[in-house]
């Protein structure tokens, strides 16, 4: 079942200046994504996965530099001007955001953030965009939506916000949904649900999702693939299933390890040890290196491409981890 | 309705606050040192006129009847009787008001035509050349007296260019406007200053805001961005400042009314201070309070009319 | 720009050299430091006695001998804008020390003891700030008769209330930090965790408004010695100075604009000294 790839990145890199120095947020990141496909984008927050998704959409080009190639069916749109980039933004491409409760205008209906994306992409007159938007509240399970629509985002649970916030980026019926954190910062058991929605409407609009987050238990569920990033970097990229099972970068070893699965009650919970280094003070070598349990003298010295390790499978790593984790459970 | 509560609930909030707005002006005069009888006629008046003069004032009473006596006359109107004019207080700065009253409003609509533009300007450039410039314009601003803003003007533009008069305010609608100008961009362009300055910051907050982001990944056109999103919770922040602003805005008007020879109450107030007029200082200070508050009240309606987490809680 | 926020620790020493780069902080300083000396020592600096009367040179234009002119008693106007810089500089001083201090005690110990000193400490805020702050100012001065020292008693009478306002909600926010609550729960007296914990955390703002309150001291100071309720004549004084040449604006407009240059050049001085101690102090992030 081979489909077509519309989403094709490489080397990505953004960089924003600080005062003198230069913080390297993103730093050659090459990863596509087909059509329908879900890829999970997982790492510690400061990793570079906000970054990587804004600078998709040039949304970060106004605080940094953005180079590489991000090519969009076929078409290169990092070096397209705001004007053109318009109509692919929230019309082939929407995103959703982490903090349902700041990402909604306090000061407008959730009506009109609804029917101006509609605007903006569709040629429906006022009535049909009306209908369109109550459509759109119903579809993600908003319920009484006619009367909601003059609601303002203050009314609403965070939950019910990021069920609108998600109405609103697919309203316009987008191919590719970038959804960063959008679990994140609501409860647990709505954790699922938002989840379920946003995977059940991808499938019903073939719509490809990058969905960005720190937990590889919403990766483990919900993607086919799966792309680490460590300050900046990809270093372990495959098929979920694949990944998760026998990691072979330290880095998602470690990650895994710090997911609590079937430990007896009172033993101490690992947790990755140290702190991710600076963005503006990254070491010469691996980034990954003053944390890592493998580490070789090489790793200080020198950088490890992400390479082929088997088929469909890339990690960043002079010394492999040899499937431990098998071997430990 | 909610709304209609929301006003109740402010003013109710007032009440305690102008109690002790009236506490503070009366003990302003009764504690500090001095005999306000002495200080009413002078030195040279023999101890049976100063005991008329503090029989008349109601000095012999016991200080809380007083007190009373101060509070329940205001409340009715009566704010005694000015020494300096010989006419009943209220009328007096009735008589003066509506001048400063229009050369604030007129101050603070020049600050916002300068200070609104600029700032949006600035946070547009951030840190690029324009905002530097800005920025640096307004510091010095910043630092410069009303009196001597006033004073620069008067020197070159109505002095020596005599594009404007050196004094004095218009009958007519536009010629106030013409000769109360130069006064008020005086005052306008320090607070425009002070505007600018939280303006820009505000602008800046709003930009970076998520919702902002959320509406760029929208794909909304760069105007509707600016004007739907941005403009408006721009404005709040404005009105917010303008409001906060309103006390060095009065001070600012207080100075240009004497640099210009503007006969409205802040050079009223100074006529009553070297005159030692008690009851006018008293009841120019309680006019001050009011109007300040009156702009605090207005500037709470504006932003619950337009902000609509103020107006549900 | 979530993950752009998370930056290396930054020290306080690195910090004040970032601050020491930006030209704007040391621009105030060399303002203020010069300012000072020139405080301290006019005679060294001014060219004549600022107090010479020379009714040969009355009124004239700037010139190489007179760079700010003479005024209308033929006194040189350089001379007498610098040994002003005495009182000015002292005012900027004096009308806030006390007010600051007065502040930062009440404000701290409402914003700790809370109960009904609080609630009527918030009524009078709302009170005194109902007032524009010069109106009031120069309705106590009024009461007390013009003049330098009852000008310092004015404005601190009113000034310390912004200064408690700060102190104390910098105050109630350090009462949330875990730190305040350990000193609570270990028993120490109420005054050392007042002085010794909360005060040094929470006293920060109040030092950086401390600063742009002495730009605006020198400005309100002038204001009220242009308006003849401060420093009085013939003491030289800038607010004095530019009053005495108000009547001459159209013959020698020099008397009144020359001596606002130096009340321009200090109020700049304090506040970026004050912009610069914000940056410096603030906390990234």
């Amino acid at each position: 079942m081979t489909t077509q790839t519309i989403l094709d990145v490489k080397g990505l890199s953004t960089t924003f200046a600080r005062g003198n120095s230069a913080l390297k947020a993103v730093r050659d990141v090459s990863f596509s994504v087909r059509e329908g496909e879900v890829l999970g984008l997982v790492g510690e927050s400061g990793s570079g996965k906000s970054v990587t998704l804004r600078s998709l959409l040039g949304l970060s080009r106004r605080y940094g530099k953005v180079s590489g190639e991000v090519r969009w069916m076929g078409q290169d749109i990092l070096s397209l001007p705001e004007r053109k980039l318009r109509p692919i933004r929230g019309g082939e491409i929407a995103m959703i955001f982490q903090e349902p409760m700041t990402s909604l205008n306090p000061l407008l209906t959730v009506g009109v953030q609804l029917t101006e994306t509609l605007k903006a992409h569709t040629d429906l007159g006022r009535a049909a965009r009306r209908d369109r938007a109550i459509e759109m509240l119903d579809h993600v399970g908003i319920p009484d939506p006619a009367s909601r629509l003059d609601a303002y985002p203050h009314q609403f649970s965070g939950g019910m916000r990021q069920r609108v916030m998600i109405a609103i980026a697919l309203a316009a019926e987008p191919k590719l949904l970038l959804a960063d954190e959008p679990t994140t910062a609501l409860d647990v058991t709505i954790q699922a649900q938002i989840l379920d929605l946003i995977l059940s409407l991808a499938d019903e609009m073939n719509m490809g999702v990058i969905l960005v987050t720190h937990d590889l238990g919403v990766v483990a569920q919900t993607c086919e693939n799966v792309a680490v990033m460590y300050a900046g970097r990809i270093v372990e990229q495959g098929p979920v299933r694949q990944v998760l099972r026998a990691p072979r970068h330290p880095y998602t070893e470690g990650l895994m390890r710090s997911v609590p699965q079937d430990v007896p009650p009172r033993t101490q919970l690992y947790s990755v040890p140290g702190t991710p280094p600076g963005l503006d003070a990254l070491p010469t070598g691996c980034a990954f290196a003053p944390r890592c349990q493998n580490v070789k003298d090489i790793c200080r010295t020198e950088r490890p491409p992400l390479a082929a390790i088997s088929t469909a499978r890339l990690a960043a790593c002079f010394n492999p981890v040899c499937n431990s984790m098998e071997a430990s459970r | 309705m909610a709304l209609l509560q929301y006003i109740l609930n402010r003013l109710i909030l007032m009440v305690p606050t102008f109690f002790l707005v009236m506490v503070i002006i009366f003990l302003l005069v009764r504690l500090l040192p001095g005999d306000p009888a002495i200080a009413l006629d002078g030195d040279r008046a023999s101890d049976a006129d100063l005991a008329a003069i503090r029989e008349r004032l109601g000095l012999n009473e016991p200080l809380l009847m007083q007190f009373w006596l101060f509070l329940t006359n205001t409340l009715k109107g009566d704010l005694g009787t000015s020494i300096l004019m010989r006419a009943p207080v209220i009328d007096v700065i009735m008589n003066r008001l509506p001048t400063t009253v229009f050369l604030t409003v007129y101050a603070i609509c020049l600050s916002l035509v300068i200070a609104g533009p600029l700032a949006f300007v600035a946070a547009l450039n951030r840190g690029r050349w324009p905002d530097n410039i800005i920025r640096s314009a307004f510091q010095v601003g910043l630092s410069m007296p009303v009196f001597y803003i006033g004073l620069i003007l008067l020197t070159f533009l109505a002095a020596q260019l005599r594009w404007f008069p050196v004094g004095g305010y218009g009958e007519t609608f536009s010629a106030q406007l013409y000769h109360l100008f130069l006064p008020a961009i005086a005052v306008a362009l320090y607070t425009s200053a002070i505007i600018m300055r939280n303006l820009r910051s505000a602008v800046i907050e709003v930009l970076d805001a998520e919702y902002v982001q959320f509406a760029r990944a929208k794909g909304l056109p760069v105007r509707l961005i600016l004007g739907r999103h941005v403009l408006r919770n721009a404005l709040i922040s404005t009105i917010t400042l303008v409001g906060l602003s309103i006390g060095n805005m009065m001070s600012g008007t207080l100075v240009t009314e004497t640099v210009f020879a503007v006969p409205g109450v802040g050079r009223l107030m100074l006529e009553a201070i070297f005159a030692r007029d008690y009851p006018l200082i008293q009841g120019l200070t309680l006019t001050f309070a009011v109007l300040v508050s009156l702009v605090f009240l207005l500037t709470d309606l504006c932003q619950s009319a337009l902000d609509p987490r103020i107006r549900l809680t | 720009m979530t993950d752009t926020a998370v930056s290396a620790p930054e020290g306080r020493e690195t910090r004040l050299r970032i601050a020491l780069r930006k030209p704007g902080f040391l621009l105030g300083i060399a303002i203020i430091g010069f300012s000072t000396i020139l405080a301290v020592f006019p005679e060294a600096f001014a060219p004549y006695d600022p107090n010479f009367i020379d009714y040969n040179a009355v009124k004239q234009p700037p010139s190489s001998a007179h760079p700010f002119g003479t005024d209308m008693l033929g006194r040189d106007s350089l001379s007498r804008v610098i040994s002003a810089y005495t009182v000015n500089m002292q005012m900027a001083f004096l009308a806030t020390v006390f007010a600051m201090l007065i502040g930062v005690v009440v404000g701290a110990l409402v914003g700790y003891y809370r109960g009904i000193a609080d609630i009527i400490f918030g009524r009078l805020v709302d009170a005194i700030i109902t007032f524009p702050f010069l109106v009031l100012v120069i309705a106590v001065v009024a009461v007390l008769g013009p003049g330098l020292t009852n000008m310092y008693i004015a404005i601190t009478l009113v000034g310390w209330v912004y200064y408690a306002r700060l102190m104390r909600a910098e105050v109630i926010a350090q009462m949330g930090n875990d730190y305040a609550a350990a000193g609570i729960v270990m028993g120490y007296s109420d005054r050392r965790i007042i002085f010794r914990h909360l005060l040094p955390n929470a006293i920060t703002p109040v030092v950086v408004y401390w600063m742009t309150d002495m730009a605006l001291a020198i400005l309100l100071g002038s204001s009220l010695g242009y308006l003849g309720l401060g420093a009085q004549p013939p003491q030289a004084e800038w607010g004095v100075l530019i009053a005495e040449g108000r009547n001459f604006i159209t013959t020698a407009w020099w008397l009144s604009l020359m001596p606002g240059i130096a009340i321009v050049l200090t109020g700049l001085g304090f506040s970026l000294i004050g912009d610069g101690l914000a940056d410096l102090l603030r906390p990234r992030g």
